[in-house]
């Protein structure tokens, strides 16, 4: 029978059919981070079961950790420095490899993950963590699960799953200039809701991610977990495979021959059947923005904010009402124009050099408008470095950005720096919800090039509406 | 894990669609790298109206009488989206909730829910409306009753079955942890292991340069 790419990895995992639909998996890498891989390491040691595969486990510290200049184990997060040094204590006892503070590979896991090699085409890969989906840009059945889950998978190497039902997302078309795989992404979220693919793995398939760097692509299977999916995952190709080349933990010299060999083939069957079909014509697109506290509260920037009575039903009416008394923005006004506080530009979504350069074109020999608070994030150690050897710390520094070291950073707030209250932030992460990014703190999602030109103007506006120097 | 059979109790309205796990238990709200204390910060940004004070907001359900005193809540679409943090489940749990009934929730909570006991029980929008209004009649006395063995749940004279994964039906009713139960597995993890590592010899231990 004809199968997807992802039923090729599905069943190349499967150890067993445990009946009743479920199978048992085996999982051949998992990432942890401080905020959630320590309390599964802990509680794995608290029950007597040690880690059975220390060498195919990964673990850094993103999330907590501070990301001023100068930082260390102490944070601005009351108790912070409790998540980190239980993990590095855990790491330590459990030999599993681990990017710790302050050495060139640390960074946010979904960033330091295709960078060092650790995820890779066909192997099924798991975190503690929602954004896991972001792998699935290389062609890695990698999807977020809970710490219960995890601990299962460091002691057992293996997950009890039922087998997702399949959803392909076909994208065509060459994308307006300044459409972005993030626009993309939130139209698809908009357009059938956050609950859109539930219960669903998706397939990204078509020319326009043909044409995508594999960064871009990255971006857009970040957020396959705010349309519901377990997990999005893309094809492998020449570019996946060609970006994975040399990479610190990729497979090298004959183990690179026959892995590459069998990357090359790995891809759905023409006549594979998918539960659901959606296809999308990126030419139609514009430049995407939120302006309520779901994802799927996006609209083209030149669109006006929805009525309160247009929705489908009472309960997405009574959605739509709660997200403007929120965002403290009326119903049937322009999104453009809206007055911003702050600029946020980092997150597993969009952090990454290609990102950081996108931004920079646009901030080159500008200033940021008076009075906004700016801040970009690299995702990595290894990013913030290769973006100040090519001076792009210099152009973000005299915009008027802060440069900050690596991490998930103002993503969300835990209790330590965070943006203030009711101020409207403008930023490439990934989730609006209420108080996501501080207390009563307004944020609205978008593309690292609408920030940046955002943060010139002082408003939310299109990059189109920017003067570029080159 | 606690065998899991029958769960009767009041049960709360909490039907706003796509609550995330950052509502459920703010990240500020998660101080400790424990699975324990985390009932406080329970919806604490609806549920209080100063969060450094604790102090009660009258107006959200759950700190209204009988509501208070809730064992489960009837939730909106895509309860539990967002964020994998489990201490969502946990902190629900500690607070005295043990079953969430709605159409659909977010699949790693889904997922938490399950591994932890806290029956998430997914019913059609029409079957919870016939809850909600048996409830809102008279909350303390109209209380549900639901039966893990055999997948129903009664309220009043009517009854509705639902379906759930076999598997962790019997994981549930009979506490067993999951985990011993995969380690009873381990020879044929480890024969399927090698014949893996055989066929994709570059997986196994990585090795960095």
């Amino acid at each position: 029978m004809a199968q997807t790419l992802f039923d090729k990895i599905w069943n190349q995992h499967v150890i067993s059919d445990l009946g009743d639909g479920n199978d048992l998996i085996y999982i051949d890498r998992i990432f942890l981070h401080e905020r959630t891989g320590s309390v599964a390491l802990k509680s794995l040691e608290e029950k007597g079961i040690s880690v059975r595969s220390p060498n195919q486990v990964f673990a850094t510290i993103d999330h907590i950790v501070d990301t001023l200049p100068g930082r260390s184990d102490e944070t601005m997060m009351p108790s912070g420095s409790q998540f980190i040094e239980s993990l590095r204590e855990s790491v330590r006892r459990e030999k599993i490899n681990f990017f710790d503070l302050n050495t060139s590979r640390q960074g946010i896991v979904h960033v330091v993950s295709p960078e060092l090699g650790i995820a890779l085409p066909g192997i099924t890969y798991i975190c503690p963590d929602s954004h896991t989906c972001s792998l699935g840009a290389l062609g890695a059945l990698a999807w977020g699960v809970g710490s219960s889950e995890c601990e299962h998978a460091l002691a057992t190497n293996t997950l009890i799953k039922e087998k997702p039902k399949s959803m392909l997302v076909s994208i065509n078309g060459v994308p307006k200039d300044g459409v972005t795989a993030k626009d993309i992404i939130l139209y698809l979220i908009s357009e059938y809701g956050a609950n859109g693919a539930n219960g669903h793995a998706i397939e990204f398939r078509g020319k326009t991610i043909d044409e995508m760097s594999i960064e871009s692509r990255l971006t857009l299977c970040n957020m396959a977990v705010e349309f519901g999916a377990m997990t999005g995952i893309m094809c492998p190709d020449k570019k996946t495979i060609d970006y994975i080349s040399g990479k610190a933990f990729a497979p090298k010299e004959e183990e690179q021959e026959l892995a590459e060999e069998y990357w090359a083939k790995l891809k759905s069957d023409e006549d594979a059947h998918f539960s659901k079909v959606i296809k999308i014509d990126a030419s139609k697109l514009s430049t995407y923005v939120t302006w309520g506290t779901s994802p799927e509260h996006a609209i083209e920037i030149e669109e006006k904010i929805p009525s309160i009575s247009q929705a489908n039903s009472s309960k997405e009416n009574e959605s739509i009402k709660k997200a403007l008394e929120y965002m403290g923005l009326k119903e049937n006004d322009a999104i453009k124009g809206t007055k911003i506080d702050a600029a946020f530009i980092g997150s597993c979504t969009n952090s990454r050099l290609s990102d950081l350069r996108v931004a920079a074109s646009i901030l080159k020999g500008k200033k940021i408008a008076s009075g906004i608070k700016a801040i970009c994030v690299p995702g990595s150690s290894t990013v913030k470095k290769d973006a100040e050897s090519e001076g792009l710390d210099k152009i973000f520094k005299s915009s008027g950005f802060e440069w900050r070291e690596s991490g998930c950073s103002m993503c969300f707030f835990a209790g330590g720096e965070s943006f203030g209250e009711n101020e409207r932030v403008i930023s490439t992460t990934n989730r609006n919800f209420e108080n996501r990014q501080g207390k009563k703190t307004r944020t609205h999602l978008a593309s690292p090039a609408t920030v940046a030109a955002s943060a010139i103007k002082g408003e939310i506006t299109a990059v189109d509406q920017i003067e570029r120097r080159t | 894990m606690n065998p899991v059979k029958i769960i009767s109790g009041i049960a709360a309205p909490l039907l706003r669609i796509n609550v995330d796990t950052d509502a459920i238990i703010p990240s500020r709200e998660i101080k400790a790298v424990s699975k324990k204390g985390l009932s406080e910060g329970l919806f604490s940004e609806w549920r209080y109206t100063s969060i450094l004070g604790r102090k009660p907001n009258d107006e959200f359900v759950l700190n209204r009488e009988p509501y208070n005193r809730s064992a489960m809540l009837l939730t909106g679409d895509n309860f539990g989206c967002g964020s994998s943090r489990e201490h969502a489940v946990w902190a629900l749990q500690e607070w005295g909730i043990k079953a969430l009934i709605g159409t659909t929730f977010g699949s790693i909570f889904y997922g938490n829910c399950i591994r932890n006991g806290l029956l998430p029980i997914k019913l059609s929008s029409n079957d919870i409306q016939k809850l909600i209004d048996y409830v809102e009649k008279d909350p303390a006395s109209n209380q549900i009753v639901i039966d893990l063995e055999k997948l129903s749940i009664n309220f009043g004279s009517s009854e509705i079955v639902f379906a759930f994964d076999k598997k962790f039906q019997t994981l549930l009713l009979e506490g067993l942890d999951e985990i011993q139960q995969t380690l009873k597995l381990d020879n044929e993890i480890s024969s399927f292991e090698e014949k893996h590592l055989e066929r994709n010899p570059w997986l196994g231990a990585a090795i960095s340069n």
